[in-house]
């Protein structure tokens, strides 16, 4: 059995986990290294249809993988000023569920907190993932994260630099 | 009090000619006061941004939005007129529509059931025929429209003083360059999608200046240089900006200057491809058919930074956004930003590069906004020494002809809202 069709729910859940942690202590070229090359991160806009398509419709975050990949090496360095100082945060991910199983591709959706403090504020994001997860090279990867957020703005979070 | 708070604004801009410095005092970022008396000189006086028609696609089409702390409601009746109206029952005070955005060809408040059609007219009083026979005659309990409603390509802004110029004469120069972003469109611009709502901890004139700022691009931004120089493949390395600042009037202003991004009109960059260079390469052969050579050039080569005085961006970069903020506190303030796009682009690869390029720097998730976020809130904070350390300094090119990386936007801005404040402005 492939490992993708033995893919267990807590497994699923561990994957999430780890992924959270890398967030966590902000190690971000291990965290990019989960996803394939070729990917999407998706922050869809707070309004409107979070499954509109990219191409036609005005996201918040709608990387690539060469977008992801530079957002990382943003994120690296001490001119991203938004998170230089970095900024300390704590993901809770739960709730985790599949949502369609097929041969190829596993989506699973969690509900997240996430809080953010940096400079005396403390700002919380809250919301649910949709990963969709592949098979590679024996073990799992992400090929595309949805994070849609249920805060009605970005107010008064204001922005959206890190990866939620 | 009004005497004094004109005195205080007076006080509040230095000029020094001889030593060629321009200060502006930090106390006016803080004081709530010279907040109060912006909301009454500048916020209720001068053409605030509602949003752009192309939002209501079809009649009955609406959204609420807060404008200078008033709940509106921006909509397209059932006979296709835009409108905009106090978002108040005329009974007792309730919001008559709850909902951010919808459908809808009459609002029904929830307190006691008051009515309307969404021209304002009322329909339907609760218990009508308990009142005295006068108080239903037409026009009395109606929903009331803003005092002026007026559009300039589709731009639709309010003006809550009956007697304050049109919104035409109001605009001044700043319509020349609404017209060279709204014309690169052939068959009008729209609204990409959604509105980006977000907002920052500071004070609402940090993001008027830092918008039509192009100083700090190379501090602030380098990270975005980065990635654009990684997409160009170095072909479009920056050099010193190239352009101008100019005063538009009424305190408006322009910083124009040579693009140094692609521009989906219509500047190609490699990472587009062959095929893009041909669509854009073709999208500039139109422009030139339509506006002549040197015009077409201009569009699709230079970038432009258009503030429209006191809090409308509309910013013509490596995408076009519409951008207004509310001074929601005096350090705090609510930022609304759209995409808007030629409506031949819609369904186009031009669209996705369009959109990309908006990412890339705009918005919360961008790699740039979210910096000037941060700077914006970092001199908002810094403030709380104005005591001891009171004035910004805004002398960049005093007493030259201004370049683009010259403070000139930020001190037409500054003289005008010194004028509003002391009741001298036009």
């Amino acid at each position: 059995m492939g490992l993708l069709a033995a893919l267990t729910r807590p497994q699923a859940e561990d994957f999430l986990i780890l992924e959270a942690s890398l967030l966590n202590e902000w190690r971000l070229e291990e965290w990019r290294a989960l996803f394939t090359d070729e990917c999407r991160y998706l922050v869809p806009n707070t309004n409107g249809d979070p499954y509109a398509p990219t191409e036609s419709s005005l996201y918040l975050i709608a990387d690539d993988g060469h977008h992801l990949t530079e957002r990382v090496k943003r994120l690296g360095k001490k001119t991203a000023h938004a998170e230089y100082p970095r900024s300390r945060t704590r993901r809770l991910i739960s709730n985790v569920r599949f949502l369609e199983r097929a041969e190829d591709v596993v989506k699973v959706e969690s509900s997240f907190i996430t809080y953010r403090a940096s400079q005396g504020v403390t700002d919380t994001f809250f919301g649910r993932h949709e990963h969709c997860l592949v098979e590679l090279e024996g073990g799992l990867r992400i090929k595309e994260k949805r994070t849609i957020l249920d805060m009605e703005t970005l107010r008064p979070q204001g922005r959206l630099s890190i990866i939620v | 009090m009004r005497h004094h708070r004109g005195a205080q604004a007076d006080a509040a801009i230095r000029i020094d000619e001889e030593s060629g410095r321009f200060r502006v005092a930090r106390s006016t970022y803080t004081d709530p006061a010279l907040h109060a008396a912006e909301l009454e000189e500048i916020f209720s006086k001068c053409w605030l941004f509602v949003g752009h028609e192309s939002e209501l696609a079809r009649p009955n089409d609406f959204f609420t939005r807060r404008i200078a702390g008033r709940p509106v409601i921006f909509l397209r009746d059932k006979e296709g007129t835009v409108r905009c109206l106090l978002n108040i029952c005329p009974h007792r005070g309730a919001q008559v529509c709850r909902q951010k955005k919808g459908s809808a060809k009459l609002f029904s408040c929830i307190y006691h059931g008051w009515a309307f059609e969404n021209t304002g007219r009322v329909i339907s009083i609760a218990e009508a025929d308990t009142y005295h026979p006068k108080f239903n005659e037409p026009g009395c309990n109606d929903m009331v429209p803003v005092p002026r409603f007026e559009s300039y390509h589709g731009l639709w802004f309010l003006n809550f003083d009956p007697q304050a110029a049109s919104l035409h004469d109001y605009l001044a120069g700043a319509r020349e360059y609404i017209d060279i972003v709204m014309d690169q469109a052939e068959v009008g611009m729209k609204v990409v999608g959604e509105v980006q709502e977000y907002s920052a901890r500071a004070n609402w004139k940090l993001l008027a200046e830092n918008s039509t700022d192009i100083l700090h691009v190379v501090t602030l931004h380098p990270t975005y240089l980065d990635l654009i120089k990684t997409n160009s493949a170095g072909t479009m390395v920056r050099g010193k900006v190239v352009g101008r600042s100019i005063d538009l009037g009424n305190g408006h202003a322009v910083v124009e200057r040579q693009a140094s991004y692609g521009r989906p009109i219509a500047q190609w960059i490699p990472m587009w491809g062959e095929e893009a260079r041909v669509e854009i390469e073709a999208i500039r052969a139109r422009l030139a058919a339509r506006y002549g050579e040197e015009r077409a050039h201009r569009m699709s080569t230079h970038a432009r930074n258009l503030l429209i005085f006191p809090n409308l961006v509309i910013n013509d970069i490596m995408s076009v956004t519409l951008r207004t903020f509310q001074p929601s506190a005096v350090d705090y303030m609510e930022v609304s930003v759209w995409a808007i796009a030629p409506g031949e682009e819609f369904g186009k690869p031009a669209m996705a590069r369009r959109l990309t390029n908006f990412l890339e720097f705009l918005g919360p998730g961008g790699f740039a906004t979210p910096d000037d976020i941060e700077v914006l809130e970092s001199c908002q904070r810094a403030f709380a020494s104005s005591r001891e350390a009171p004035w910004n300094d805004l002398s960049k090119g005093l007493g030259r002809e201004p370049d683009a990386t010259d403070e000139l936007s930020q001190r037409i801005f500054w003289l005008k809202w010194r004028d509003r404040l002391m009741q001298r402005a036009g």
